[in-house]
């Protein structure tokens, strides 16, 4: 086969570590694109990742670069330091929902209104997947978990937050934007936007937060494609795609 | 020789900044010093003190409780700390709002008016340096060159001309004592 | 050229002693009574002359995972707090040890439990050298008695730290953290280039290099016996440090037949009972443990050896004694003398606890 021929590889920067995300699981996509836009901004000697507790634990196994491993909802805090520390360097978190909403949620709004020069990559599943499927800040109403089984009830749960939009409050952040991955027409979006949010971060132009409409058909009891189907019918009308800050 | 005192009044009198310019003048003698207060929420017309210790040794505890000199600036103090005071020690208290002066006979008292000195040299902030004269009029514990050059170094550029009227104060303090 | 004399606060020694010893940042939450080493460094504004990073942190919980994330990265990345602010940041330090992350941070301690006073206390002693978080762990221990040990250490605490990749931490309190004495600060030592941190700090987080595989710095491994293994080797790492580290001052009296063992401000307010107590001709020797974790355990036998009882005075309810205890195994009567709730004992005091203990003992 001739180099022409080529249409798709695989980033180098993915490695073949086995993952142990499940079949149809957002997170392997958003996974490719980090190491994609690393790859294309020439950045893989440069670039500092800080990976959660959640599902995306094991982020690093996956992406080829420098890593540290949080407490649960630390991220911001850990990428703090170290984007002043090595402020040439391109940091970003990678955050799920209950690392980001729940337990780190002082962690995250506060860097974000401090316009710490990183971004974060927040996947919002609307559940803990790593634990086995309790409820997430993010959850909507009615939603099934095994800590909500008779759905999630305001009265008994309070509201799923809308963490996305408080963070486009903020004068700390440059760029919020809300995407998702489960067509192609939305990867490259969510590519592009991640881009935008790194190379921002570069610049020195404040806190970007990307995130990451998902789904997680293991913890939602469906199949993969259920599970799409029922992401772009309840989960986008609670949170609607598209960019809600845009400074840059 | 040892040198252990504490310095009670009001918080706002000056009486931190005063025993830190003690301390200050005993390091810039080449002798030794600690400086411990009770600290607490910062509060106006809250109480306030400090240990001073000043030594040609160095000091082991810079927490003590008897003391060579207590100088009391207000009525609470002046119940707490009298009873303190070293047998053969001194009492300094500044008089105004002092309804029970001290009734200690085996110690030397000092009353001063520092108030009254401080409205007269048109500066109510030199009170404290008064209360220094007064300390330094019983226990020349420092003399007037290491205090200049305390003064030069910790008050800021600005308040540099101030200097000679600080010094005035403390020399009308020394005066106080020696009238009494 | 002659040494200009300074008088300062330990706080604020502590926060001159970090310029100058090449430290790359510094991340903190205010708290009484150890405020003024953020505000000196505020004051001061190193980020314009040293480069190192100054931040006022959202929390306790923060500031020490950005004490990770810096430690991380190859940098020495100080925090402070006191008692209630060093219980938040017990997860941090633990992930710290986890990762054999060397940061350092400060405890200016006051009284506990939970808000408690701001006065100050000693009763973190348990916390600090047992690990404080979760898992089988240990923190290096520096127990400064001094302004001029508070400088000193922070230098010290990251030499330890990075030469043994393991968290220090200074454990002072509301007297050596307030109180102003004669200081010495060290040389200017300039913070470390790209080069050094990544010849010293092969492991560090700054991006991946072609020479090494990628660096992971994580507490987490879900495989037991890979588990077990790290264990076992933070285990052995404690065992080389707890040989070579363990520091303290003796001090002796000729024929002293008692001795006092206290740490930080009660080894002061001990030393002047030795003194108060030897004008009625009781005489005692005085160790103080330097370091509490290594405990000096083979000085404190030797110190031990011919003495009739041994006074331990701390400032809390009873922790050190319990090392003093394990470690001479019933060998020498043993006594605790404390106060709690932020009262400092007063050397008086002391005297007379060793007055009445040696009338038992004898």
């Amino acid at each position: 086969m001739t180099q022409e021929n080529i249409v798709y590889k695989k980033p180098t920067l993915m490695n073949d570590t086995p993952m142990h995300y499940c079949p149809g699981c957002s997170h392997g996509v958003v996974h490719k694109l980090v190491a994609e836009v690393i790859e294309e901004m020439n950045m893989e000697e440069r670039t500092i990742g800080v990976s959660p507790v959640g599902c995306a634990v094991f982020a690093y196994r996956y992406i080829d670069i420098d890593w540290q491993e949080a407490a649960h909802g630390r991220a911001p805090a850990v990428a703090t330091a170290i984007k002043r520390l090595w402020p040439d360097r391109l940091v970003f978190t990678y955050q799920g929902d209950g690392d980001l909403a729940c337990i780190g949620t002082g962690e995250t709004l506060h860097a974000l209104n401090r316009g710490e020069n990183f971004t974060i990559i927040f996947v919002n599943n609307a559940i803990y997947g790593m634990t086995g499927g309790q409820m997430a800040p993010t959850t909507l109403l009615g939603q099934k978990t095994s800590t909500c089984p008779h759905g999630r009830d305001p009265e008994l749960h309070g509201y799923p937050l809308s963490i996305t939009e408080l963070a486009a409050q903020l004068d700390g952040t440059c760029y919020v934007t809300r995407q998702s991955v489960e067509t192609v027409a939305a990867i490259r979006k969510a590519k592009q936007a991640i881009r935008k949010a790194f190379e921002a971060s570069m610049q020195g132009k404040g806190s970007s937060l990307v995130e990451i409409v998902s789904t997680c058909n293991a913890g939602w009891k469906m199949s993969p494609q259920q599970a799409n189907e029922w992401m772009q019918e309840n989960m986008f009308k609670k949170y609607p795609k598209g960019d809600l800050k845009d400074t840059l | 020789m040892t040198t252990e005192i504490i310095i009670s009044g009001f918080g706002g009198q000056g009486i931190l900044s005063m025993g830190k310019i003690l301390a200050y003048c005993a390091l810039m003698d080449g002798k030794e010093a600690t400086w411990m207060p009770a600290y607490g929420p910062e509060q106006r017309g809250g109480t306030a003190n400090v240990t001073v210790i000043v030594s040609d040794k160095p000091i082991s505890s810079p927490i003590l409780s008897r003391y060579d000199i207590a100088i009391v600036l207000n009525q609470p103090s002046l119940d707490k700390f009298q009873h303190r005071v070293k047998p053969g020690g001194t009492l300094i208290y500044d008089c105004f709002g002092i309804s029970s002066p001290p009734t200690r006979t085996d110690i030397q008292v000092f009353s001063i008016d520092a108030m009254a000195k401080a409205t007269e040299l048109q500066n109510a902030k030199v009170f404290n340096m008064v209360v220094l004269g007064a300390l330094l009029g019983t226990h020349p514990i420092t003399s007037t060159d290491a205090l200049r050059r305390v003064l030069e170094k910790t008050l800021p550029e600005r308040s540099h001309s101030l200097i000679p009227l600080n010094l005035q104060a403390v020399e009308e303090g020394r005066k106080m004592v020696s009238q009494a | 050229m002659e040494q200009e004399i300074m008088l300062m606060k330990g706080n604020e020694a502590i926060a001159h002693a970090a310029i100058r010893c090449g430290t790359d940042g510094y991340f903190g939450y205010p708290i009484t009574p150890q405020s003024e080493i953020i505000e000196t460094l505020a004051q001061l504004r190193p980020w314009e002359t040293t480069g190192m990073v100054v931040l006022q942190a959202e929390s306790e919980v923060a500031s020490i995972n950005m004490v990770y994330g810096g430690a991380g990265a190859g940098k020495r990345v100080l925090t402070s707090s006191s008692s209630p602010g060093i219980a938040l940041m017990q997860e941090g330090i633990a992930y710290m040890a986890g990762a054999e992350l060397p940061g350092v941070f400060v405890n200016v301690q006051r009284g506990g439990p939970g808000l408690g006073t701001i006065q100050p206390s000693q009763s973190d002693y348990f916390q600090a050298t047992r690990g404080g978080g979760n898992g089988d762990y240990n923190v290096i221990v520096l127990a400064p008695a001094s302004v001029q040990e508070m400088a000193d250490f922070v230098d010290l605490a990251f030499e330890l730290a990075f030469r043994y990749r393991n968290p220090a931490m200074i454990l002072s309190d509301g007297v050596i953290g307030q109180m102003m004495e004669r200081v010495v600060l060290p040389p200017m030592k300039p913070r470390r280039s790209e080069e050094e941190i990544r010849r010293e700090c092969p492991w560090a987080t700054i991006g991946r290099s072609k020479d090494r595989p990628v660096n992971i710095i994580s507490s987490l491994e879900l495989d037991s016996q890979e588990m077990e293994k790290r264990n076992l080797h933070l285990q052995e790492k404690y065992r080389t440090i707890r040989e070579h580290e363990a520091r303290y001052e003796l001090t002796t009296t000729e024929d002293a037949d008692m001795l006092i063992v206290a740490f930080g401000s009660a080894a002061r307010i001990a030393q002047k009972a030795i003194e108060l107590a030897e004008e009625e001709g009781m005489k005692a020797d005085l160790l103080r443990p330097i370091t509490l974790w290594p405990f000096p355990a083979e000085a404190l036998r030797e110190a031990a050896k011919g003495k009739r009882g041994i006074l331990v005075v701390e400032i809390n309810a009873g922790q050190m004694v319990q090392d003093v205890r394990l470690c001479l195994e019933g060998s020498v009567p043993i006594q605790h003398f404390g106060r709690l709730g932020g009262i400092v004992p007063d050397s008086e005091e002391i005297v007379g606890e060793l007055r009445n203990f040696k009338k038992q003992s004898s």
